[in-house]
């Protein structure tokens, strides 16, 4: 056998082997990748519970995979490609910075299907989903502006892209709306998941007088931070984080997954499955807002719930005119909100910040 | 007391708070590389240190007795990496990553149990008037004694390599592994207990990670720390005073750009993140200029597998 037909015989042989189980079994392969680890508690926590939903809803129907804490890079590119060659049909890659692994990846397997979490690049076989994070900012923001003594709310920031610009955007105009005074000061981290740099980060935060600690990271350290600090608040970061309320986290935004992997699992099932863009908010259950607890006035509470319904209800959007950019240039006239495209490429602060946005 | 818009005091308590853990581990590494033993496992061995450190104190309530115990479990990864380089012949480059793998996968799974959980607080060391001193005061005399703990060690490494016989055996076995085994002395045994201290040290500094600096346990949580704490060995050029220089540039740099962020200051961030790798880089180049020999800074047979018939 010469070297040419040695290699396309061990070809068709990888094709057919390849091939054969998935002929063998009905059973769906679904693969996930986080970026960080799934005891984060946090948001590849969250994740994770949505993976577990899976299984639970179609038991043998589907068999699900994961792998955790991937670098976002060209990690992530061979951990996808590798997920596809193990023959998963679905895979959902789980942070904004696996967008061109995926995209890459997903026109070389062209029947396998792609679930992109937080990106905005779309294909055949790739859908994208997110959450309106933003819409929980909001109520925070009111807590926050309500609650701050020093009138400094921390943000600690991981990477300058939309959909954490959202959240300290909207954060910061709730925050202003109940108390003029408030000033907001970010953090960038340029990390989602290292508990002892978010330690870090809060602790300089606190140190510069800070009361209110937001963030956007994974990882509970900042909690941890705060509770050491004594008369800090925070709020539970994509999982409820419980295990630091009722001080220092005070509620949280949780993101639910669970329903909509359910959904595009049985849409898989059924051969229905469509690219797509999802962008769920309180109103469809993807962002939960956790109980207030008993360390908020209770009239506070009831100004946080009433938004809550608001929002949900779809009588108010957290990003409604007028409202300028930080430049000073205008963006919304007055009673006008945003369509879901501009938001989703919001790289601009609202005016009233003072820090620099990096770029 | 503040520079700019920076509170020197609270940058100084959270740069040495930050550096700590990578200043413990890269002393042990550096008794480890001395003594010829590349252990690239450092990562998985401060992980078990921060869980096990982490649940010990948890669970009796004394911060001394977790450090111990952090300590002891970093010994152990190392003890299971003697004996598969040192006794076994294993390659010690990829035992020492499986080493890495092992140790974040078994801690995640011992430290289950201890999530959301807080550690007892680590009492500072009381110097009673000398930390009523305006400025010196609060930056030297306000720390755990961890971090003091961490300071002696350094000097005494130090010491212990320029001064003590036991500290020219140990070089001479890191230096030419036949010719300190034909002058008699036992170089496995040597080997064996470097790498011991230096997985001590490596879980001392994941233990102070998970009670001192975070303070909690979440799995994963060392993030790249025993990397960092690789990377210094090499930036010291092998010498115990330039392993705390690199240690408090990295932890420096990191703590200080947050701190210039939190206070508003329009800074490339990237920029900053990226100087301590940079200046490692412009550091070795610089050495190894001046040496014209730099390279030869590494002890000559690190890395080397020793066998008594060889």
């Amino acid at each position: 056998m010469n070297r040419r037909s040695f290699l396309t015989t061990t070809a068709t042989l990888a094709l057919a082997a390849t091939s054969l189980p998935a002929l063998a079994e009905e059973q769906l392969k679904v693969g996930f990748i986080y970026v960080g680890p799934v005891g984060d508690m946090g948001w590849s926590y969250q994740h994770d519970q949505g993976r577990q939903a899976i299984e639970a809803e179609y038991g043998d129907k589907v068999a699900t995979t994961f792998i955790e804490s991937v670098p976002e890079g060209p990690d992530a590119e061979r951990v996808l490609t590798q997920l596809a060659l193990e023959g998963n049909k679905l895979i959902f890659a789980t942070s904004f910075g696996y967008m061109d692994a995926v995209m890459n990846v997903a026109a070389k397997f062209p029947d396998v299907k792609f679930e992109h979490a937080t990106g905005y690049k779309t294909a055949d076989n790739v859908a994208v989903y997110d959450a309106k994070f933003f819409q929980g900012r909001a109520i925070q923001g009111t807590i926050a502006g309500r609650m701050t003594k020093s009138n400094k709310i921390g943000y600690i920031a991981s990477f300058p892209i939309p959909e954490v610009i959202q959240g300290i955007n909207s954060a910061y105009l709730h925050a202003k709306k109940v108390n003029p005074d408030a000033e907001m000061k970010v953090v960038w981290a340029y990390t989602w998941f290292d508990p002892a740099k978010e330690a870090d980060a809060a602790a300089a935060l606190i140190a510069e007088g800070v009361d209110v600690v937001m963030q956007h990271t994974d990882s509970t350290a900042p909690q941890a931070k705060a509770q050491e600090a004594g008369n800090v608040i925070t709020f539970g970061q994509a999982s409820d984080m419980s295990a630091f309320a009722p001080m220092p986290r005070v509620t949280s935004t949780i993101d639910n997954w669970a329903p909509y992997y359910v959904q595009r699992v049985g849409a898989m099932l059924d051969g229905t499955w469509a690219s797509g863009a999802t962008w769920g908010g309180i109103d469809t259950g993807m962002v939960e807002i956790g109980e207030i607890s008993s360390a908020v006035p209770e009239e506070v509470k009831a100004e946080a719930m009433a938004l809550k319904d608001a929002i949900a209800a779809g009588t108010y959007h957290p990003f409604t005119g007028p409202l300028n950019k930080q430049d000073g240039s205008a963006w919304l006239a007055e009673g006008e909100t945003p369509d879901d495209g501009a938001l989703a490429g919001m790289n601009f602060y609202v005016e009233g910040i003072t820090a620099e946005l990096p770029k | 007391m503040t520079l700019g818009g920076i509170d020197i005091i609270v940058l100084t308590a959270t740069l040495m708070a930050a550096s700590t853990p990578v200043l413990l581990a890269a002393t042990g590494e550096l008794i480890a590389e001395k003594a010829g033993v590349l252990n690239l496992g450092v990562e998985g061995m401060m992980i078990m240190g921060a869980m096990a450190g982490f649940a010990v104190a948890v669970t009796t309530g004394s911060p001394v007795a977790g450090f111990l115990a952090g300590a002891v479990a970093g010994a152990l990864m190392a003890l299971l990496f003697a004996i598969l380089t040192q006794v076994l012949l294993s390659n010690q480059t990829a035992t020492g990553l499986a080493l890495t793998l092992f140790g974040l996968g078994l801690s995640a799974l011992f430290g289950k149990g201890y999530e959301g959980v807080r550690p007892p607080s680590t009492g500072k060391v009381p110097f009673g008037p000398l930390a009523e001193i305006p400025v010196i005061g609060p930056v030297l005399f306000s720390h755990d004694w961890v971090v003091y703990a961490s300071l002696i060690l350094v000097a005494v490494t130090w010491a212990f390599l320029r001064f003590t016989r036991a500290g020219l055996i140990l070089r001479a076995v890191g230096e030419s592994h036949d010719a300190a085994h034909a002058l008699g002395y036992r170089v496995i045994a040597v080997r064996v207990a470097a790498l011991a201290f230096g997985g001590a040290l490596a879980g001392l500094g994941g233990a102070y990670l998970s009670l001192v600096r975070v303070p909690q346990w979440t799995e994963g949580m060392t993030a790249g720390a025993g990397w960092i704490a690789l990377a210094i060995v090499v930036f010291a050029s092998w010498r115990a005073e330039r392993v705390l220089i690199g240690a408090y540039l990295f932890g420096g740099i990191t703590a200080l750009q947050l701190q210039l962020q939190a206070a508003g200051y329009a800074i490339p961030v990237h920029l900053l993140s990226m100087a301590p790798y940079v200046i490692t880089i412009v550091v070795l180049v610089i050495l190894s200029a001046i040496h014209r020999r730099g390279a030869q800074a590494a002890p000559a047979d690190l890395g080397r597998s020793f066998h008594a018939s060889a």
